[in-house]
């Protein structure tokens, strides 16, 4: 048989690019891509294939296996990962959020409290509870509460500090009215408006990698961030996360996500139904 | 079943629109024009009406003073969805009456979630 007249099946090809694509995005950043999402990476790289000049995956593959590129590896793992959010989402979970602290801050008398939002992607999720806690506290002589935002993704930490959205992005899960209360137009751009950027600190924060922002917090959103991690690294990240709550701090996860089974140091809280909190004697 | 009539002069943007709501299980009517819609509304009001600004006979901001000033007894949530995206659109949209605004081009989650916000999806 003449090898040379062998032709590769084009769809092998892509499965071992997308083999070396994943294997990338794990070693940096830990994450994993699920079956369901493969399909999405081709369409999701395409942008930076186009900027690049790169004809195919199997092309982008090659060039990172050399490791000739530090560039573009971070590029292709920017691109990958995934950026999905928008503002107010779950609206009722973020209002139980909101009661649950300003629960926390009748507790804390003084004391100003600190929230951090974990995986807080282009910033929708830490503006939404800044708007929302700027709304109640409007009348309050509290101190208001110290937001940390991280994110693994500089890109998306970039945007979420310029507070910049697209007609497309800043509609979908805002209200109209607050839409024109906390953002300004600049052209086609809906901007965050200064006294909402401020209440926000923008950190860059690998959960798997890096050590987390200064702690201890009261209230740590990490929704819809741990499913893209294997077991093995969420129990890292839950430890971590529970070496950075208060005592009394609670913690608030995506719908579908659960701490049970799979740390000892945390459980359902038996106070804040849809939260959870440090185990006694963890 | 919650009703929406869409209210938009351009026949592709109604099918647009129809098609999204009836996969959400909308009961969904179309109107052309204000006038049209204001008939449809005096006749039997829906939950919700998705209204574009820019339209012959009578435009958007026409047909909500006058829906306000119908005395119809249930009165619609009104959406606007249009291409008006000013700030200062939006506002006199808000003054008028209207509970949410639908800044196009859109997509079913947009849309969604206007209709959460109002409170009919």
């Amino acid at each position: 048989m003449n090898m040379e007249n062998i032709t590769p099946d084009p769809s092998m090809q892509v499965m071992g690019a997308l083999s070396v694509l994943s294997a990338l995005l794990e070693q940096e950043t830990g994450q994993q891509i699920s079956p369901m999402r493969t399909g999405r990476i081709e369409a999701a790289l395409k942008p930076l294939m186009r900027d690049r000049r790169i004809a195919s995956l199997d092309d982008l593959a090659t060039v990172i296996v050399t490791g000739a590129d530090r560039e573009l590896e971070t590029l292709a793992v920017e691109a990958m990962l995934n950026q999905e959010t928008s503002f107010f989402r779950d609206a009722a979970v973020m209002d139980q959020a909101i009661d649950v602290l300003l629960t926390l801050m009748a507790d804390a008398g003084e004391r100003r409290l600190r929230v951090w939002c974990a995986g807080c992607s282009t910033g929708q999720e830490p503006y939404s509870l800044a708007i929302l806690l700027s709304e109640r506290l409007a009348n309050s002589d509290k101190p208001f509460p110290d937001i940390i935002a991280t994110d693994v993704s500089a890109c998306a930490l970039n945007r979420a500090r310029q507070g910049r959205y697209s007609s497309f992005e800043i509609q979908r899960g805002m209200p109209v009215r607050r839409m024109v209360s906390w953002f300004d137009t600049e052209g086609e751009s809906w901007v965050a408006r200064p006294e909402l950027r401020k209440r926000i600190r923008y950190l860059h924060c690998n959960l798997v990698a890096d050590m987390p922002p200064a702690g201890p917090f009261d209230l740590i959103l990490c929704r819809n961030v741990l499913f893209y991690f294997a077991l093995p690294i969420r129990r890292r990240i839950f430890e971590m996360i529970a070496g950075n709550m208060r005592p009394e701090a609670l913690l608030l996860l995506g719908a579908g996500e659960t701490v049970i089974g799979q740390t000892q140091r945390l459980q359902p809280s038996p106070r804040f139904r849809g939260f959870y909190s440090l185990m006694a004697n963890a | 079943m919650k009703s929406c009539l869409v209210v938009d002069d351009s026949k592709v943007i109604r099918k647009v629109a129809r098609h999204i709501l009836e996969t959400m299980n909308f009961e969904v009517r179309e109107a052309g024009d204000g006038r049209e819609a204001l008939d449809s509304c005096l006749a039997s009001p829906p939950d919700v009406v998705l209204l574009d600004w820019n339209m012959p006979v009578m435009s958007g901001m026409d047909f909500l003073r006058a829906l306000g000033d119908s005395g119809v007894t249930q009165r619609p949530k009104v959406v606007f969805c249009t291409t008006e995206n000013g700030m200062a659109h939006i506002r006199a949209a808000i003054e008028a009456g209207a509970d949410e605004y639908v800044m196009k081009p859109f997509d079913r989650e947009t849309l969604e979630s206007k209709l959460q916000i109002v409170g009919i999806a």
